[in-house]
């Protein structure tokens, strides 16, 4: 078995009388492809905002690599070696592709390696006739192609992405699979999605958040076959 | 920003040398000098707003910090290269101090427009409620609403009878500030100068990529701070007196106003937009048909309707559909290599 990368011990966040994250146990073992799932308001992206130090959990802690990493702020957890993409593109507007991506590379190396490693990045995801176009240019697939660029060229073993497909044709989808799965050769990722269809083509494991709480943790195809989570998803009672 | 530092470096100092030659035949150098002065002002305040997207409100508050530092160093020790170096510390370490405790706080935007006013507001009433003989620094009394007067003004570094005044006084200017430009330069050629422009274009994003923000905020906040301190000495030196007045609100408004004026996030838009709002503003109050902060404010309104992104920025893009070199526009260019690559929008 694989060393365990992330792990939180009874993650609670409770925001006044309302708990978004309820007591989750998660563990993901290195290179492992994990994705989240559950309907609006189950508590995947506030489980995701604890994970990446974008807020604090009421109780509970978050561990990574051995390192406790409950209380960091964003920019600690990163400096580990965790790539993290936002729900929304969040990119550098009026710098070009190039910069973006450099800016990210240049955090893990000195100034010509990163310029060399963005080089090689802009080739990989094929945005070479565009790299010195400004993000504020671009099309929204393209802008997201740019963000996961700049979190996969600083060569990340942990990579949260929140709803990396939203707002995305089935193309760029489809090249945004090839990405995640290149990725997935060096690096453990966690994918909150929606896209029924995109974790179909990319899920093994799949984690069901249902009122805050892990609902359960299974293979795709069982968990897409469970008729509780079918029915969570219908918004039945369970 | 594309050529190679040296290239810039050269340029900037062939510039500088004609700009000091020519300037003098034109403009006197006792005006030049204030006027050179002003431009390092805009400059600091052009470099962490423009580059670092810090909107401070007190520039002038470190501009008179460093006026005030160099006037009471100067009395006390009758030499003026220590004074000189600690003006610069001064404003430094006290904007470093300042900022950390903003971004530290992760106050952001409007509150930290707000701190920064209040602040330059404190030192104002500060310095004028001075006037009692309690107020002394050594041997220096800190004068109220009147300044300190009478304090040893710029010499030859080890010789304080070497005075250095008049034409001489404009080349030392003028000289500092082409030196604070280049190092500006360099910085922001530097990595931290570029990930100080990605800080203003998206702070999370950067925080995300791993840097901390919150330092890098207050380091850049603090070499701001540093280059109004020499301005405000060189000022000190160049007006042989130091008042409150340096840390009123019109003060930092108006470097705000050159900023815009000259055009945000160029090096040399804050510098143009501080001299020749300065040089108009000395014209306009050699008449008296019409109140000079009137045409100020038309000016300004008149920019923020009609040129938003100020001066430089839209001569740049004019200079650039004249004379460069026409790429391929933007749809164009999208079009071709969608196209190549056979697939639609």
């Amino acid at each position: 078995m694989a060393e365990i990368v992330l792990e939180t011990h009874a993650l609670t966040m409770r925001f006044g009388g309302v708990t978004a994250a309820d007591n989750v146990n998660f563990k993901l073992r290195a290179r492992e492809l994990r994705c989240l799932i559950g309907p609006n308001g189950a508590g995947k992206s506030t489980f995701f905002k604890c994970v990446t130090g974008l807020q604090t959990p009421t109780e509970g802690q978050v561990f990574m690599r051995g390192h406790e990493t409950t209380h960091w702020m964003p920019h600690q957890i990163a400096s580990l070696g965790v790539g993290i993409k936002m729900q929304t593109p969040s990119v550098m507007d009026n710098l070009n592709v190039f910069e973006n991506i450099w800016l990210a590379a240049r955090r893990f190396y000195p100034s010509d390696e990163a310029g060399r490693k963005t080089t090689e990045m802009i080739e990989r995801l094929a945005l070479g006739p565009i790299s010195r176009s400004t993000l504020g240019q671009l099309a929204h697939g393209e802008r997201q192609r740019v963000e996961l660029g700049l979190v996969a060229v600083a060569d990340p073993w942990l990579v949260l992405l929140d709803e990396p497909a939203a707002g995305m044709s089935a193309e760029d989808v489809d090249r945004m699979t090839g990405i995640i799965r290149e990725l997935n050769k060096t690096a453990a990722i966690v994918i909150v999605e929606h896209d029924m269809q995109f974790i179909r083509s990319i899920a093994e494991q799949v984690t069901v958040f249902h009122q805050g709480a892990v609902l359960m943790e299974d293979h795709v195809d069982r968990v897409m076959a469970d008729p509780q989570v079918r029915n969570v998803y219908l918004g039945k009672k369970a | 920003m594309t050529g190679s530092l040296s290239r810039d470096m050269i340029l900037t100092i062939i510039v500088s040398a004609i700009l000091i030659w020519i300037m003098p035949l034109m403009i006197a150098t006792y005006t030049l000098t204030v006027l050179v002065i002003y431009g390092m002002l805009g400059l600091s305040l052009g470099l962490i707003w423009g580059f670092g997207g810090i909107l401070c409100f007190g520039q002038a508050a470190f501009f008179g910090l460093g006026a005030y530092t160099y006037a009471i160093a100067a009395i006390n020790i009758g030499e003026s290269t220590v004074p000189m170096i600690l003006a610069v510390l001064v404003p430094a370490i006290f904007a470093a101090l300042l900022g950390a405790m903003m971004f530290y706080g992760r106050l952001t935007d409007v509150y930290l427009g707000v701190i920064t006013l209040v602040v330059t507001l404190i030192l104002f009433k500060f310095m004028n409620s001075t006037a009692g003989p309690q107020y002394v620094i050594g041997k220096a009394r800190m004068g109220g609403f009147n300044g300190i007067p009478g304090f040893q003004t710029l010499n030859v570094p080890g010789d304080p009878d070497a005075y250095i005044w008049g034409d001489a006084y404009f080349y030392v200017c003028a000289v500092a500030l082409a030196i604070v430009f280049v190092l500006v330069s360099a910085l922001l050629r530097s990595s931290f100068g570029r990930v100080a422009v990605g800080i203003r274009e998206n702070e999370t994003r950067i925080a995300l990529m791993g840097y901390d923000v919150r330092a890098r905020k207050t380091v850049l906040f603090a070499v701001g701070a540093a280059i109004a301190g020499l301005a405000g000495a060189l000022f000190a030196n160049w007006g042989e007196i130091v008042t409150p007045n340096l840390f009123s609100l019109s003060q930092s408004a108006e470097i705000i106003i050159w900023c815009i004026v000259g055009g945000l996030g160029t090096r040399l838009g804050p510098i143009l937009g501080a001299a020749g709002l300065a040089y108009l503003k000395f014209l306009l109050g050699q008449q008296s048909m019409i109140d000079n902060t009137l045409i100020m404010g038309l000016i300004l309104v008149l920019f923020v309707l009609f040129l938003p992104r100020g001066i430089v920025p839209a001569l740049a893009s004019l200079w650039r559909i004249s004379f460069g070199r026409r790429p391929l526009g933007r749809i164009h260019q999208v079009r071709r290599t969608r196209n190549r690559e056979g697939t639609g929008g």
